[in-house]
This record gives C-alpha cells, structure tokens and sequence, in this order.
C-alpha cells in the first residue's frame, strides 16, 4: 500500500476493482465501511460477479476478467477527452512533458523493438531524449508530439466506451458512470482510493492491470494523498514482508537485487544501480544503493566481508537466467533437473497453477521437505485419496521429510501487513506435539550443514563457512537478535555527514535510521527499509499507543511503518509545487519557508526546497512515471491483451495472443485452449471466500461449517442452458484437468454480452483439498494454464477457459 | 466509530443483573423489580453487513457449540437453518429491485429479537424455563427446559431450535453471561464492519437514526429501524435499506405479533398458575391450542377474549 489501511477513513471514493475487500480482507474493509458512514464516501465495485463487496457497493459495474486494462485506460481517456484532469499535479509532479526518443511507437499490439523469436523486446527507444546536459529533454507546455502525455492520449484513444464494452462486456452506461464518478477525483479536494488484491495479479499482465490504475491515480492527483494511493490488499498477514525481506529468487532484502553472471565483479553490479538523478536538483535516492548494499553484505558476513574482497560480493548467488520463480521451479523439476526442494510454509501442489504438472513434477524429486505447521496436501502428494488424489504411491521414489512448525499464534516476531507496518507479536499458546518454531529448524540445518563443509570441504564452503552467526544461543537466534540485525547496527561511530561533529552512533549501538548507513563497511544491516524498526529507543514495532493528533488516521505510534515510519509514501505530493497541502483538510506536511513539518514523516529531506525537489525521490526524474521507460518487460505504457485462454480474440490488436512478453515454456503452450474454443466456451475465474483463509483454515471446524462444501458459482442462464440444478453436481474440465463439485446458480452471475456474444462466467472459489477438517474436495489449479505475469511470474488464476456438464454425482 | 465496549478487567466480578432483575418468568409470576435497568439492545445494520459470518464463529466459540459440516445445497447459508448449535444464521437473498433493476444482494443475520413481550415466554408451559430481565434480555434457563417446543410456536420469528441430544430449547443468551460482567455480546465483538453494535436501548435507536439518514442520501428512500411494536419493541433491531418490506429480507414479518392463543395462555396461566390446573390439563389446552389449526381465526380471538378477561393488564 502507499497509504495504510486506517487511512482509507479518509477518502470520498473508493473503486474495489481487482479484489474483494469485503469478502478477502473483512477486517481491513471497515475502514471503507467508516468512510462511507462518517465521510459520505461512496464505494465502486467492478468485477465480474456481484461480490460480497457489491453487496454494500453505491454502484456495480461488471466486467469480464482479463479485461482491467482496457477498462482503465477507457477511464483515462475519458478524464482527458473530459479535461477531469489534475492539471498543476499532472505537470509538476509526473512525466508528461518529458520528450520521448524517435522510433519508440506502438503498433498493432506491439512496442518497438519485439523479438518475436524470444517473445521479449530490445527496450532501447523506451526512453526520454536526453540533453547534452545529461538530463531528459521535457517540454513543460506539452505541446511537443512526442512528450510523454500526447503520447499517451494517443495510445488510449482506441478505448472508448464503445470499445470498452465490446471487450470487457461492461453495458456502456454502467461503464460511463463509473468513469464519471471516478473523474470527479481530479479535484484537488476529492480524493479516490484504489483497492485491489490478486484480481489484478494473477494475470499474464497482472503488474500491467496495476500500473493503469497507478497512472489513472496520478492523471487525478491522487497518490500522496490522505485517502488516496494504490492499496495493494496483501493476501496473508505476512505477504508484504516476504517482499520487503527479498524472498524471491532475483531480490535482496529491501528491493536491492541479487546479480547476474553477467556482473562479475561489484564495481559492474554498482554500475547499473545507484542512478544518477534525470533532472536538476532531484534526489534519486537509490543512489545511495552502495550503502544499504555494503551494509547488507555485513550483516551476511561480519568481519569476513571486507574492503579488499568487496565486501564478500562472490560469496552471492548470480543469476543464470532472470529468475528461479515457482513456474520455473516446477518446471525444472518436471525435466528432472532440480532434484529436492524445500518447502516453507508453503503448499505449492493447490497454490501453483496445473496440479498434473505438479504431482508428476514432485514425483521425480530424490527429497521433498516440507516445514509447516499443518499437514498440507504437498506433504500428502504421494498418497492416494482417492479422485481427490488419484496417485499410486508405489510409483513414487520422493522421499518426504515433514518438519512440524510452529503457526503465528505460537511463536513471537513481527508480520508486516498491507499498511507496511510491522506488528510485534508474542506467543498465545504453545506449540503441539514436535513442532519447533521456524528459527531453530533452520538454525539447526545451517549448523549441520556448516559442520560438514568444515570437515569435508566442497565446492564452494565460503558462504556458509564464514556466515555471521553470532547468537546467544546459535541453536535457536531469537526474532528479537534477528530483527535487531533487520535494523542494523554501527560497527565504528558514526558521524552525521552534515555536521562531523554530530554522533549518530556509537560503534556497538543499534541505528536510529536507514540515513545513518555508510558503505565503507562501518554499519551493517539486514533490510535497509526496516531501519528504524529495532533501534536505541527499542523494539518499535511492540509500540501500542492509539493516540492520533487530529484523527489524521496516521496512528503514528503504534507499531512500525517502513521507511522511516512514514504512514503514507509520497506525502510531498499531497502539497503544491510551492508546498501547501491542495486540499488543507487532508493536510499530511506542508513548507513552513524552511522545511517540511505535519503530521507524517516527509517522504523528502526534511530541507528540500519546493519547486527544486520533486516528490518521487526514488526515481531519478523526481517524478512519478506515467511512461516507465524500460522498467517493464511488456511495454513503457499498459495495452490490452486477452488472457492467454479467452472466449474472445484481441479486438485492438487481432494477431496478438496473451501478453506477447510473457514467458510460455514449451510444452505448455500446447495445452492452452485456442481463443473462442468450441470445447472450452466459458470463461473461469478462481478466488477466495470470506469463510476461508486460504488452504489452512480446511483443518479448523468452525470454518468448515460456515462453508462445508467445494461448489461453482454458475449464472441462471448458463444452468438452464445445460440443464444444471442448484446443489447438483457438476462436472468442469479444462484442457489440463477436470474437477467434480456442487453447483450454486445465483443472480450474481449474470452472462456478459462481448462483441456481441455471450459470454458466461464460472467461478470457482480454492480451499478445499484432501487432507482437515473439511469435506474433502477440488482446487481450481486442477484446471488453470501454466504461465505467469510478464514481469513477476504470477500465475493467471484468474482467468481461464471450461466446460460445465451436470452428473449424477461424484463415481467414489 | 461507534465506540465498541472496552475491554473489562480479567479479574472476576459480580454479574452485573441477576435473579433479582427478573420481569418475567415462564409459567410462574414474579414481582417485577422495583426499579427497571437500562434496557440495552444489539443493532444489526443489515445495510453495513458483508456477511462474513465473522458473527457466526464468534457465537459458535463463545457458545463452545458444535454445529454439523453439512453439505452444499447451493446456497450460501451455512449451516441451512438455526440449530441448537447455531443460534444466529446469516441468511441471503439475492433481489432484484423492481424500480432500479438493481440487484441487491440482501444479508440479514437472523436470531433471537429478545421481545419486549416475548411469544415464546408466553408459551413455556415449565416454570422458569424461560426467563426476561429487566434490562429486556430473554433467556432459557436449560435446567427447568421440557422440551415441549412451545416456545417455537409461540416465537413470532421461529427462532428457538430443540436438541436431540439434551431435549432442551436453545437459542441466542444475548450473550447474557458476557452482558453480565461488563462484555459486549461475542458476534458484535467480532463483526469487522460495526453492522452489529451494542449499548442501550436508547444509544441504539440514535445510532440507527444517523445510519437511516446516511441510507436516505444514497437513495435508499424507505430505510428505516425495524423495531417491531406488535411485540413491544426488540432488545435486537435492525437498520433495514428497504424498512417498508421486512419480509424482502429472508421473510423477516412485516408485522410480528404474539399470536392471541399464547396470550390466552398468559391469562390462564395468571389467574389460575400451572399448580392449581395441573399438568395434564395444561398439557391437553396447549395441545390443542398450540398444535391445533395455527391460523388465528375470529372464533380464537374470541376464546382468547374470554380466557384472558381484561387485556390490558
Ligand atoms: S424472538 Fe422468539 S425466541 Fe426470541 S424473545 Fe422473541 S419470541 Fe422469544
Ligand atoms: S448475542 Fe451471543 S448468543 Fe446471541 S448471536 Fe451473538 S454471540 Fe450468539
Ligand atoms: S460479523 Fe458483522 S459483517 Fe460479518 S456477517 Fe456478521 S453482522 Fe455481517
């Protein structure tokens, strides 16, 4: 989230588009629930079925999955031809008038440069012209052709309502109402606040989905804003901190990334990192990347990472490829060449997409271990449950090593939720049987296995041999040790770089704050934008206090907010160019003629004159980016591109299928369902119920009750076209697997008509599996396609083409 | 934010009302405390529910109940019907608004009204197996339940459910052990969105005038409290979007009365009291009036006239 969850109090509007807050995140919609009910705030719901959210939605607009993009980039062009634009904000605070290179141009569904060969692009027109004075060429009237916002006004001229509603089977004046609602925001006293989840990820343009409503938001002036921003709903209460601490194949804690085979030595790796700023003046924060870097490495090695060995830079992992994400993983495993796999918390044989491919993927594993506290499906695969697992156990050489854990509510540490908070916790039972907490089962397998490289040597003993181990009790670090180490420590004194005089901290003391890191090897800490967290003062992210100056809903002393405990990013941006809030009732910081002062922490130094620094001090612009120049695999700006299975082919670009930049392996291409196919006419989407927490809550009984069975959610039309009853069994199948549930014909399903077609939805909720307390069922990875998002990876759950027949019920 | 009841010491205390605070009682007459407690009241805005059943965990826990994993029939109440396991049911009804053409999907957590004037009070045949507060909280005392399910007949709302284990009535306590030591009932206390929130009476029905003038601004012309007067008023209210149709809303009745047969019963049991008529008498009248036809015809409002002599009382 750029703002937090008690934040959303704030605003007038807010659009749950590529989510269900009600249904997915109860507990964090009553702070829409308050909005509404103490601000008159009205509430948007756009979804291809009428959710629990519509339930108490001002206005529902449906919509086909897979087709967000062109929804939003409707709304845009509408707010342009409209002129609902935040004009000052859209000037001074974006990329509008930065002039882009000749030869970038978009044609037919592609940017220049596509390869089609290896379904990537030669990025290098994906730029701004730059100035013989090193910095991009802008053009504050935005007359110029070629700057960033006639470009874009070109680019979303094709999404028009008409359009719209041939592709996304949104009825015009539905779709027209929600853009005019939504282009009232452009006032600088009206505020909208964005709500998704994984309704927007899990698609093979899932960060695009995303970024169209980024750029909306900022066309409207709303990021930085109270009540406004990009509140990504995380789906576990710890998600965002696996992000933030790097827990994916190509990250380092805090965003920092882990280098390529390519980035031999450091001074390459730094090369490409730590950017220069763009325009006069800006701060360009990561160029202070060599400092959280080097701070890191200490951490990892203590002493052993030095000046002289670049501070253990070969001791990191480089990438072969541009990531090991869970698609690539399984597809490893299934060409046998990845031959045990570790499972933390984690199970992949319902979350990742085509359990056939999985369980034969598993199957040629030498070991599986699986560290949970619940006895999951994955650490089951091998066992036959009948048609809820159809394996033959004699078949299967996998040996399976299940390390009992310990759940949240038994052990202490902090989970850092959508709000970027992190929460302290303590224990409030303890652990069952053998379970150990996560800590001591990993300490106890790098002990062992530093023990055997120190004995029998290896290949390469170096990183494990020399990793800083310096705990009480080296057999279980304690989450305090290890979020002291988050935090950071000085290894000299440190001295402010503004006035030498000044000490921040004394060699052996905790740091107040990520500006104290240096890269001389000084101070050492784990994530750079958890700094802060653990310091002199103490544990943070333990801080209970409710008071709240104002009722600004910044909560600023309870728990921990990263960065720098700043409650909502860009808040520079919720002032004018001269630094005075635009709408003073939403004030968060203002310039007082010498610095930034309000109710949060200045997302910008403290001294940083307005007019000269811009907001966005990440980028090298200063501004924000409504053109991403090569940051992006599939493209500088959002376009419209079908699910890789659809009912429909790409109206606006009719040779283009799925997202031309997204990875298919071979193989799995071959089993996708072609477009508008005949034995696979309907279009499925997958998703979580309020009742249900994911696969875990199967092995309690209460939630069992509350949702016993697996069942569909078909639409009146579709049953009666095919002769289905309501609590009937249905049979579903894709082109990778088949399924057997109970159908729910409801109201709330309704056939979309696309280009002049029906198209009938089937919804099929996850939760159910073979192993708990609940009735024994299906998944819908049973039946979804094996490719990810372009950038990230995420699989396209949510979108997907069946077939339906009624049966007598299921064969066991 | 409406301000949910703080947190009370762990340490024990004095229930905070008791057998002296009695109003009512089944089948037996009591002596009205001199002085009436604050009546309090639970208020469920329908308009603010996400049905997520967060209510019906919390009842379950605190309850320490252990409702059956049913099957899926196809619709989203789950279990199917209030049990003696499950005393509060959301129940969902998918609408379609015949002047928007709007679908609406309405969701109404169904249980006990606590009745000012409470059916199935009026028609508990055992002495003391029901019982009112004055505080206006209507709770089955297990130890004195027969069994017989009058109650249910003479509940306007169908609400109280038998066991086949115990044989005893059971239905929601308003969480009448928390109420007691200074809690708020478990389901308010869970529900993430305040659409169930608790306090008097009085703060109740204030409550609900903001949340009916927020639904008026929104187009929601008919929205209304639902406070039934045919049985004197509810300790459980609602805010309804469409306040002129209850019975849109999963069948809640549109005007909820004691049927006149219990309210013979009321009289019958006043003047003559189960002693002196005895049992097998008592059984044979309700027999006939409970399980016989369940229409109210004139000739029954008459009978009942007579039984019960002067009515205002
Ligand atoms: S709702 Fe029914 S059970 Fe509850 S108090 Fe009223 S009559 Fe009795
Ligand atoms: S008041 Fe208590 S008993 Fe009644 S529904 Fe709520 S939790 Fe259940
Ligand atoms: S907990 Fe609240 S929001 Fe959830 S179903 Fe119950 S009343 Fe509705």
């Amino acid at each position: 989230m750029t703002n937090s969850w008690t934040d959303i109090k704030n605003t007038d509007l807010v659009i749950i588009m590529g989510g269900n807050a009600a249904e997915a995140h109860p507990c964090g919609f009553k702070w829409v629930t308050e909005a509404k009910a103490n601000r008159g705030a009205k509430l948007i719901v756009v979804d291809p079925r009428f959710t629990r959210s519509a339930s108490v939605a001002d206005f529902y607009a449906p919509i086909r999955q897979g087709t967000d993009i062109a929804f939003l980039l409707g709304v845009i062009n509408y707010c342009i031809q409209n002129d609902k634009v935040q004009w000052d904000y859209v000037k001074a605070f974006t990329n509008a008038s930065y002039i882009v290179k000749d030869g970038f141009a978009y044609k037919d569904g592609l940017f220049t440069g596509y390869d089609e060969e290896k379904r990537d692009y030669d990025k290098s027109t994906w730029e701004y012209v730059i100035g013989p004075d090193g910095y991009a060429t802008v053009d504050d009237t935005l007359a110029n052709p070629r700057c960033v916002w006639n470009l874009l006004k070109e680019h979303v001229s094709v999404y028009t309502p008409e359009m719209v509603e041939r592709i996304c089977g949104t009825p015009k004046d539905k779709f027209l109402k929600v853009a005019e609602m939504i282009s009232e925001c452009s006032s600088p006293t009206k505020v909208m606040t964005s709500m998704y989840a994984l309704g927007w990820t899990q698609h093979s343009k899932g960060s695009q989905n995303i970024r169209s409503m980024a750029m909306l938001q900022l066309i409207l002036g709303n990021i930085g804003m109270r009540g406004g921003g990009m509140n990504a709903l995380r789906g576990h209460s710890n998600i965002q901190g696996l992000t933030d601490i790097g827990l994916m194949s190509n990250l380092l804690p805090g965003y920092l990334t882990l280098p390529t085979d390519k980035e031999a030595d450091l001074e390459t790796y730094m090369s490409t990192r730590g950017f220069k700023p763009l325009r006069p003046n800006q701060m360009s924060y990561w160029q202070n990347y060599r400092k959280f870097f080097v701070s890191f490495q200490k951490a990892m090695w203590g002493t052993a990472a030095t000046p002289q060995n670049s501070f253990a830079y070969d001791w990191l992992p480089k990438l072969d490829l541009p990531g090991y994400d869970m698609l690539r993983a399984f597809e490893l495993m299934n060409q046998g060449k990845m031959t045990g796999y570790f499972c933390q918390g984690f199970n992949p044989l319902l979350a990742a997409p085509n359990r056939k491919k999985l369980t034969d993927s598993l199957s040629k594993l030498k070991f599986l271990v699986t560290m949970d506290p619940l006895d999951t499906e994955t650490s089951r695969f091998w066992e036959n449950h009948g048609e809820y697992n159809d394996v033959d156990p004699s078949q299967i050489q996998t040996e399976v090593i299940q390390l009992p854990s310990t759940c949240f509510a038994e052990d202490e540490g902090s989970l850092t939720n959508s709000s970027r908070w992190l929460q302290w916790h303590w224990p409030g039972g303890t652990p069952p049987g053998e379970a150990k907490n996560d800590n001591w089962i990993m300490a106890q397998i790098h002990m062992r296995l530093k023990e055997l490289y120190r004995k029998e040597g290896g290949k390469f003993p170096d990183p494990i041999v020399n990793l800083d181990w310096a705990y009480a009790d080296p057999n279980e670090p304690t989450a305090e040790e290890l979020a002291k180490e988050l935090n950071g420590k000085a290894l000299a004194t440190v001295y402010d770089t503004a006035d030498p005089t000044k000490v921040l901290a004394e060699a052996g003391q905790q740091l107040p704050a990520f500006a104290a890191l240096r890269d001389d090897g000084s101070t050492t800490c784990g994530c750079w934008i958890f700094s802060g967290c653990f310091n002199e003062n103490g544990n943070n992210m333990a801080r209970r206090d409710t008071s709240d100056p104002d009722e600004t809903g910044a909560y600023s002393k309870w728990a921990f907010s990263w960065p720098a405990n700043r409650r909502i990013l860009y808040n520079r941006a919720s002032a004018d160019v001269n630094g005075k809030p635009w709408d003073p009732s939403r004030k968060l910081i203002e310039w007082d003629g010498a610095k930034w002062a309000g109710y949060d922490v200045p997302d910008i130094a403290p001294t940083a004159k307005p007019g000269e620094v811009g907001p966005f001090i990440m980028n090298p612009e200063g501004v924000s980016r409504l053109f991403t120049r090569g940051m992006m695999r599939d493209g500088p700006f959002p376009a419209h591109y079908e699910p890789f299975e659809s009912p429909l082919g790409n109206l606006v670009a009719p040779n283009i299928r799925g997202n031309p930049a997204a990875r298919v392996f071979k193989g799995d291409l071959e089993q996708f369902a072609e477009t508008a196919s005949e034995e696979f006419p309907y279009a499925a989407t997958s998703y979580r119920l309020t009742e249900h927490f994911h696969y875990w809550t199967k092995h309690v009984h209460v939630n069992a009750v509350l949702q016993p069975e697996f069942f569909v959610e078909i639409s009146e039309e579709l049953a009666a076209e095919k002769g289905i009853t309501g609590g009937g069994w249905v049979h579903v199948w894709s082109k990778r697997g088949s399924i057997e549930a109970k159908a729910l014909v409801t109201k709330r399903i309704k056939p979309l008509i696309c280009d002049g077609k029906p198209v009938h939805v089937i919804g099929i909720p996850l939760h159910w599996g073979f192993t708990g307390a609940a009735r024994k069922g299906f998944g819908p990875n049973s039946l979804t396609p094996f490719v990810g998002d372009a950038n990230i990876e995420t699989p396209e759950y949510k979108a997907f083409l069946v077939n339906i027949e009624p049966i007598a019920g299921p064969v066991a | 934010m409406f301000p949910p009841v703080p947190n009370p010491s762990t340490g024990p205390q004095n229930p905070k009302f008791g057998e002296n605070d009695l109003m009512r009682r089944s089948a037996s007459s009591v002596t009205p405390p001199a002085e009436r407690q604050t009546e309090v009241a639970k208020l469920i805005d329908v308009s603010k529910c996400i049905g997520c059943k967060a209510c019906q965990s919390a009842c379950i826990e605190w309850n320490d109940t252990h409702p059956e994993i049913e099957e899926n029939t196809g619709v989203f109440e789950n279990p199917h019907d209030l049990t003696p396991d499950m005393f509060t049911l959301m129940r969902f009804t998918e609408w379609e608004n015949p002047e928007t053409n709007n679908l609406e999907w309405l969701i109404r957590k169904d249980g006990c009204m606590h009745c000012e004037d409470p059916g199935c009070l009026k028609a508990c045949p055992a002495p003391g197996a029901i019982v009112q507060y004055s505080n206006g909280i209507v709770d089955f005392v297990h130890e004195n339940c027969i069994g017989c399910g009058y109650c249910i007949k003479g509940c306007p709302f169908n609400i109280p459910r038998i066991s086949q284990v115990d044989h005893t009535a059971y239905k929601c306590t308003l969480c009448s052990d928390r109420i007691a030591v200074g809690q708020g009932p478990a389901c308010a206390k869970a529900c993430p969105t305040q659409a169930i929130v608790y306090g008097t009476k009085e703060e109740m029905k204030k409550h609900a005038e903001g949340r009916i003038t927020d639904l008026k601004s929104r187009g929601f012309a008919n929205a209304g409290l639902y406070d039934p007067p045919g049985v004197g008023g509810t300790h459980v209210m609602y805010v309804l979007h469409h306040a002129d149709k209850p019975e849109i809303y999963a069948g809640l009745p549109n005007d909820p009365r004691i049927s006149p047969i219990v309210e013979a019963w009321k009289g019958v049991t006043k003047y003559a009291g189960l002693a002196v008529m005895g049992v097998a008498a008592v059984t044979g009248f309700l027999h006939y009036m409970v399980n016989g036809p369940n229409r109210v015809t004139e000739e029954d409002e008459e009978a009942a006239e007579r039984l019960t002599g002067d009515r205002s009382s």
